[in-house]
């Protein structure tokens, strides 16, 4: 493809955009493995760009971050509180407080990640989204980097909560490889909400539908879970539900990762597969829909 | 990929030096439904020329637009951009034109620089050749000065500049502006149209545009269609076509003469909703 690419631009010799790769005599397997390298390398850079354009963003307006801190702090500070002195729900060794803080965690970062659509409905708008796919970055390579500054806003929210959990007396594990795991899950997480929100929002194309689908979903999410109770607490038929919730294995693995004396149910390598299986097909699922959000 | 499938129609050493169409649409046709938004285009645009689609809202400009822009596939037809088929390559297409759209495309909370620096990353220009090309962007839409503000701040007219820029880093050989000067006053509607006139000189971009402005197109363009209904009602140079309609016609006479119908007349709620929002955006 290269050649013509040359050929077409009036001032191909001026241009040394692609010059590099278009070598035009090489053996055919040099050309594929060549445009691969080049493919791969296009994609990652495509998918840093959107996420540096998104961070930039925040940095300008934090207040965000902090209006992000009022729920976790209510759930941790009052339900939490209540609930960790009527010892109404058995947590084994660990003290219910400890317990509930991996899963605030995972549940605020669902409830923020899951409305991320909401920019998409926005940039289509605007007509931003146009342009971006009128560009030759790939749809997946867009996709991705929306997941990725999704990602690198739920830190934030991270940190907000593990120092809340500090100042309430939650015995946390702070170490760096603690943190570490703790950050990937996080990141993980939120880039597998936010693009399940961003398939959301190219099927229902509307703001006020779009919202409404948000708030129905995210109780259930909420609930079918492990986040505030053990699944062994549950009913069969919701322990099936929270087996097919993402958000159970997020929950599972920072528990195992955050609490001092914390234990993985489930694995923290099930736990890692699972949301990275999860997270790769809704990327594909959203770079095919992504398009259809202009039309 | 499998790039011997298709070749560009032209071969490359002819296509730089004469005027061989770099837009071919073949009975191009766009349905939503039971509506012909657009009705098998057949059209030709010279390399190198500055071509406008002109008619009322809801004439079938955007929806062109869109297919030649690979966001909107063809119900029926085909279209070749610079070479290649819109629905058969979009990514051949999409590397080698740029597009503005109607609606208010650069990015408020980021900076005009970094809007530019964005773009750069995902078309593809070289990591050492960005810083320059953006600098000379900068300077030729004027925006040097205000280069690090944020561009929610910028004038409708900035912005437009800015998006024009935007949407030629990568050199691109040919420009498709959706109504470029909607909601912009007559200052900064000459200093677009200038852009553009340069654009053409000094890279030989080859630029479309829909415009329901038909001074625009008189003013700008060598060639000219005039959509109605989703057909081209008539097709030449706006001295071509006003001469056909008589001694000191002007384009609108001409508009009215070849679908005998009124420049107000057309256009739905819709359009004209998304129209004014714009406008309200951009002023």
């Amino acid at each position: 493809m290269t050649p013509h690419e040359r050929a077409e631009r009036p001032d191909a010799s001026a241009d040394g955009a692609h010059a590099s790769a278009a070598q035009d005599k090489h053996p055919a397997e040099r050309d594929w493995a060549a445009l691969l390298a080049r493919s791969t390398w296009d994609f990652i850079r495509q998918v840093l760009t959107i996420a540096w354009a998104e961070t930039r963003k925040l940095r300008r307006d934090p207040t965000e971050l902090f209006t992000r801190a009022v729920q976790p702090a209510l759930w941790l500070g009052v339900f939490g509180v209540v609930m960790a002195r009527a010892r109404a729900i058995p947590t084994g060794s660990v003290g219910y407080l400890d317990f509930m803080v991996p899963g605030i965690l995972a549940q605020s970062v669902l409830f923020v990640a899951i409305f991320y659509g909401i920019q998409l409905i926005w940039e289509r708008d605007l007509g931003i989204l146009h342009k971006f796919l009128a560009s030759p970055a790939f749809r997946s390579a867009l996709v991705t980097g929306k997941a990725a500054s999704a990602g690198v806003r739920a830190i934030a929210q991270a940190v907000i909560v593990v120092l809340l959990g500090l100042l309430m007396g939650a015995h946390l594990r702070l170490s760096p490889g603690a943190l570490a795991g703790v950050l990937i899950f996080i990141v993980l997480g939120a880039a597998v909400f936010s693009t399940f929100s961003l398939v959301i929002a190219c099927l229902v194309k509307t703001r006020e539908r779009f919202m409404g689908i948000g708030q129905v979903l995210t109780m259930p999410l909420f609930f079918a879970s492990n986040a505030i109770y053990p699944l062994s607490l549950m009913p069969r038929w919701l322990q099936f539900l929270s087996r097919g919730n993402p958000l159970t294995y997020q929950v599972d693995a920072l528990r195992a990762l955050m609490i001092r004396g914390g234990a993985s149910t489930m694995g923290l390598g099930t736990d890692f597969a699972v949301e990275a299986g999860v997270l790769i097909a809704l990327i594909l699922v959203a770079a095919r829909l992504y398009p259809s959000a202009v039309n | 990929m499998t790039e011997t499938q298709e070749q560009p129609a032209s071969s490359p050493h002819s296509a730089a030096g004469n005027s061989s169409a770099v837009i071919a649409t073949d009975g191009l046709t766009r349905a939503f439904g039971a509506l012909l938004a657009v009705d098998h285009l057949t059209l030709s645009v010279p390399q190198g020329s500055i071509f406008g689609l002109v008619g009322p809202n809801g004439a079938g400009k955007s929806t062109t637009l869109k297919m030649l822009t690979t966001l909107l596939p063809p119900s029926e037809g085909s279209a070749r951009v610079a070479g290649f088929d819109v629905a058969k390559r979009p990514r051949e297409v999409r590397s080698r034109i740029g597009y503005v759209p109607q609606l208010l495309s650069a990015d408020g909370g980021l900076t005009g620089y970094e809007n530019l620096m964005v773009f750069a990353r995902l078309y593809n220009v070289p990591s050492d050749d960005r810083r320059e090309r953006i600098r000379l962007a900068l300077e030729m839409i004027g925006l040097q000065e205000a280069a690090h503000t944020l561009v929610k701040r910028y004038s409708g007219g900035m912005i437009r500049r800015l998006e024009i820029a935007q949407a030629v880093l990568h050199r691109p050989s040919v420009l498709f502006l959706d109504e470029p000067t909607v909601g912009l006053d007559p200052v900064a509607r000459r200093a677009v149209w200038e852009h553009v006139r340069e654009l053409r000189e000094r890279f030989n971009t080859t630029v479309l545009l829909t415009t329901h402005y038909m001074e625009e197109a008189d003013e700008l363009c060598d060639g000219v269609a005039i959509m109605h209904l989703g057909r081209v009602a008539a097709l030449g140079s706006p001295s071509d076509l006003k001469g056909q309609v008589g001694e000191g016609a002007t384009l609108d006479d001409a508009f009215v003469h070849f679908t005998g119908n009124t420049i107000e007349t057309g256009g739905t709620y819709r359009d004209a909703a998304r129209t004014r929002r714009t406008a309200r955006r951009l002023g």
